[in-house]
């Protein structure tokens, strides 16, 4: 290598830096979370005829050594650290949440958390021998199979990350299915949030995305067939609910699409499919989403799930995981990572995309709480979320200082529009153990009410609010 | 010992091409069918696309491999095997009998490029 270059002399610095970060560390701390001890470590040296790891490294450059002083503070001893943590962790609140924007809080049994962190779950990942792996690659198809039923889409993989980029993924596959055309339109009432990542996806893949605008709070149909017309459309996503916490109807859609050979693919909040017309109801190739509505905690944003389902047709398109079912030797039930020909490890040019991995535990998560509630409570989920968000919703209205922003059906989410300084109410919310509606600017805020959200907690709220 | 029937010709990617006026029956090769192991899905190409020499027109998926078709000649698709969209094993009992796409060349010669018989089970035995 030729040492003379800048770029070189730098990466090798920051290489050699790290690798004797790891050495001094290995030194000074207990150990307790070290492999080897400092017995072990003479007796290693020794057998190989070296007097110190620093010699390990004689080849390294004298002007490429890292010889200051790391700026990390020194280790704390097991009372000192829990005190700390302790303490770091009283400065949480749990609050009274009214604000969903995407994650919405809605309640889990306690099941679930004590199933999660079996070791068994919790600790093993990567499913590739089924050999071994039968629980996990079982739980995997479960998961698959309830996601399919919830959103009546013939094939599910086993999650990816997150929604956001579930989302993207969607996009790459229409791509992929469409010959030569790489224009995608995705509504505006999708979350912000996922246009942004998206975005960034399509860009970075070379994919013309169109934002499709709003009129009075849902898509614009009519300019999506506009751009059909135009006759280089890939696919479609659209939401639902929006991000207004407006249900869209999309009668009709699938069909404009798809007689311009395009698809269509529908960002869904899971836990709604139980009460809302599915996507495969309404005639998409693809439904994605993120599963966090499914019980999953706020955790100040994650980890969340990404899910994705499509029809047969799209199927090999499909990136990730896929477990199948299918019989062993003795011809019992046995599961299997299948359709692996699609995954990148195996076919990398032509793979719709680099994920090579899933959400196992937060499918798990998934899974379980979908299997405690079933279909019936589920359905209730959605129910009581309703109930709850209508009634707050017409609070506000009757109290006078707010009024509907949209005209448009919603199910646990809603805008409403006000002159009263909401900034300064969040505030006063906050101190009272309350996280008010989200500030979309222009007098315009947006409540979410779940299953956990007492008709006092909604009294309450609202009088805290008009009280000024 | 693979099959190799004397009036097609080869590509070296173990693709065989039938010449008749200036339609090309293109499909893969015994030893390609042997070396894939039971084929379950084959990714064609649509009727009336454009396929070049040396470019590929789809892919061949087996039970432990994808592998991509390069066309052996240029022209365009006027009629795929519909029958191996849900019988994909087909190629697997008889891959001289089912094609898997016919071609109306736009360059007939582009076939002399192409190896013959004995060429071809030379390459098949190394």
């Amino acid at each position: 290598m030729d040492m003379s270059t800048d770029v070189e002399l730098y990466q090798l610095n920051n290489l050699m830096k790290s690798k004797l970060h790891l050495v001094k560390l290995n030194l000074i701390m207990s150990d307790k979370f070290m492999p080897h001890t400092e017995s072990e470590i003479r007796e290693m040296l020794n057998k190989i005829g070296v007097a110190s790891i620093d010699e390990l490294y004689g080849d390294v450059p004298e002007e490429v050594i890292y010889r200051e002083e790391y700026d990390i503070p020194s280790a704390m001893s097991e009372i000192e650290l829990r005190r700390h943590i302790n303490d770091l962790g009283s400065k949480n609140k749990t609050l009274t949440i009214f604000a969903g924007g995407g994650a919405y809080d809605h309640y889990a049994p306690s099941t679930v958390a004590h199933l999660l962190s079996r070791s068994e779950f919790y600790t093993a990942y990567t499913p590739y021998q089924p050999e071994i792996s039968q629980g996990t690659l079982q739980y995997i198809f479960e998961y698959q199979s309830m996601i399919s039923e919830l959103t009546g889409m013939e094939a599910t993989n086993a999650s990816m990350y997150d929604g956001a980029t579930a989302a993207a993924e969607a996009m790459f596959m229409m791509v992929a299915s469409a010959k030569k055309k790489n224009r995608i339109l995705i509504s505006s009432t999708v979350s912000d949030r996922v246009i942004r990542v998206v975005e960034t996806y399509a860009k970075f893949h070379g994919v013309n995305l169109t934002l499709i605008p709003e009129k009075e709070g849902i898509t614009d149909l009519e300019e999506i067939s506009t751009e059909l017309s135009k006759g280089d459309v890939a696919g479609v996503i659209v939401p639902t609910p929006n991000k207004y916490g407006i249900i869209e109807d999309f009668t009709g859609l699938a069909d404009t699409i798809h007689s311009s050979k395009g698809a269509l693919a529908i960002f869904a909040d899971p836990s709604t499919l139980a009460v809302l017309r599915t996507p495969s109801e309404w005639g998409a190739d693809i439904a994605c989403g993120d599963g966090q509505s499914l019980g999953m905690p706020l955790a100040f944003g994650g980890p969340y799930l990404g899910y994705i389902s499509c029809s047969k047709s799209m199927l090999r398109k499909m990136p990730g995981r896929v477990v199948g079912a299918t019989t062993d030797a003795d011809g019992k039930r046995a599961y299997v990572l299948t359709l692996q020909a699609r995954e990148q490890h195996i076919r990398r040019e032509k793979a719709t995309s680099n994920i090579c991995s899933n959400q196992s535990l937060m499918a798990l998560y998934a899974t379980i709480y979908m299997s405690l509630l079933g279909k019936e409570g589920l359905k209730e989920v959605n129910v009581l979320s309703c109930d709850g968000a209508h009634y707050l919703y017409h609070r506000l209205i009757e109290s006078g200082k707010f009024s509907p922003a949209f005209d448009k059906p919603f199910l646990k989410e809603f805008v409403v529009k006000t002159e009263l300084d909401m900034e300064k109410i969040n505030s006063k919310l906050l101190e009272n153990g309350i996280m008010g509606g989200i500030l979309l600017g222009n007098g315009m805020v947006e409540f979410a009410v779940t299953e956990k959200r007492t008709k006092e907690e909604i009294d309450r709220l609202v009088n805290l609010i008009v009280e000024g | 010992m693979s099959k190799i029937l004397e009036d097609l010709r080869y590509a070296d990617s173990h693709e065989w091409v039938k010449l008749e006026g200036d339609i090309a029956t293109i499909g893969i090769s015994d030893y390609a069918q042997h070396a894939l192991g039971n084929i379950v899905y084959v990714d064609m190409p649509e009727v009336g696309d454009e396929v070049s020499q040396g470019e590929d027109f789809g892919a061949v998926e087996s039970v432990k491999a994808a592998s991509d078709l390069i066309s052996p000649v240029s022209g365009e698709v006027i009629e795929i095997n519909e029958a191996l969209e849900d019988e994909p094993e087909l190629v697997n009992q008889d891959p001289y009998s089912n094609w898997i796409m016919k071609v109306k060349v736009s360059d007939a010669s582009e076939i002399d490029s192409l190896l013959d018989a004995a060429a071809y089970a030379k390459i098949c035995e190394e």
